[in-house]
């Protein structure tokens, strides 16, 4: 079982490299801040993963709520700062 | 004699108002005192009295902004939205189905047709209009863009079926769980 | 190898999968309006799926404490399908404030 989890651990990870990518090439700010959500969003599973290799889930399982909360909190800041930024579509619309 | 008779007769509402003051405080409290003890798992005596003592002036203090008016009927629509719950997660896992084979299918930009939708509905509350919107949001395909609190939605939806669907269902269940006309 | 132990490996693959879905979607989609429709709900299935796995495989050894911690991950789970739609949102206005216009079908035909 400890193997299986080990392999979707590395499984998350690839994952991330496809949201990374969107992350430092996206068109716009908003993109980049798509690609750092969904890399946030796959984050919480892959810490509660590594309390299961660890064994020690009770403590990372706070770790994994404070990280869902925070971020949470920085994709609301990030776009309430980026609100009404005349910058944001300059670098857009490739087509 | 008359006078403070005529006080207390022309404050009808006010040990009610108490109750209801009292009620909400007890509904805090107890809330917060799970949660005390879901988050900490630990159950001494001096931990548990911290957490009593700090979530009784958490919800002595801010009593009134978890349930603001205590007229409506917060057990019915408690139990109605647990009932409404496993139909929204039924209806999400159907839907993202669908947003699974427009994303892998190859030829995915003949098939999304995005665009935007406006619809109007006589929801009042605002708890039920951020739900409805979050419902909307939660169930691929749709994103809610605005929702203002006259009850316009502005919905960005991914393709056509998906904007078929929206006003009808789900709007129905929203305010029969709210007890609003549609 | 019992039964749960096969529940919980089906219910990590489908959010392994879901995971996938969303990132191919990310990549793919023409502009960033339709990039977040995979973005916000398959990751927030997946997150679903993954953590019930865990929970379920946290129940294994049955005890006072797995349980609270089964609780605890469901408390994860609770906030992701409170807080997904509310950063959604916030992405969405933001994009719309500052004006962006979406893709559509008729300006790649024209």
């Amino acid at each position: 079982m400890i193997t299986f989890f080990l392999s979707v651990a590395l499984g998350l990870l690839f994952l991330m490299l496809f949201s990374i990518y969107r992350a430092l090439f996206g068109p716009t700010v908003l993109d980049r801040l798509i690609g750092v959500n969904a890399i946030g969003s796959k984050t919480v599973v892959l810490l509660l993963l590594i309390g299961f290799l660890y064994e020690r889930v009770d403590m990372f399982v706070d770790i994994a709520l404070a990280y869902a909360f925070l971020n949470f909190i920085a994709v609301l800041a990030a776009s309430r700062y980026f609100h009404k930024r005349k910058g944001l579509y300059e670098e857009s619309f490739m087509d | 004699m008359t006078v403070s008779n005529n006080g207390t007769a022309g404050d009808p509402g006010r040990p009610d108002t108490r109750f209801k003051t009292f009620f909400s405080f007890l509904i805090t409290f107890v809330l917060l005192f799970l949660s005390w003890l879901v988050l900490s798992g630990k159950f001494e005596p001096l931990l548990l009295w911290l957490g009593a003592i700090s979530s009784f002036f958490v919800a002595y203090y801010f009593y009134d902004l978890l349930f603001p008016d205590l007229e409506s009927n917060y057990a019915g629509i408690s139990f109605r939205f647990i009932c409404y719950v496993p139909w929204l997660i039924w209806e999400i896992i159907k839907a993202n189905f669908h947003l699974l084979y427009l994303a892998f299918h190859p030829r995915m930009k003949d098939l999304i047709d995005p665009h935007i939708i406006t619809f109007k509905t006589n929801l009042k509350s605002d708890i039920a209009i951020t739900t409805l919107a979050n419902s909307i949001t939660l169930t691929p395909g749709t994103i809610t863009v605005t929702a203002t609190s006259d009850g316009v939605f502005k919905v960005h939806a991914i393709d056509r079926p998906s904007a078929e669907a929206l006003p009808g269902t789900m709007l129905e269940k929203v305010a029969k769980v709210f007890g609003e006309q549609i | 190898m019992d039964i749960l132990d096969i529940l919980v490996i089906i219910l990590l693959l489908t959010g392994l999968f879901f995971f996938l879905g969303g990132a191919v979607g990310i990549i793919r989609m023409p502009d960033f309006y339709s990039r977040l429709h995979p973005a916000g709900k398959l990751d927030t299935l997946g997150i679903f799926a993954m953590v019930t796995g865990f929970a379920v495989y946290n129940l294994h050894h049955f005890s006072i404490e797995s349980l609270l911690l089964s609780i605890k991950m469901f408390l994860i789970v609770f906030f992701v399908f409170l807080s997904s739609p509310t950063a959604t949102h916030s992405i969405v206005d933001a994009g719309m404030r500052a004006g962006l216009r979406h893709w559509t079908k008729k300006k790649r035909k024209g």
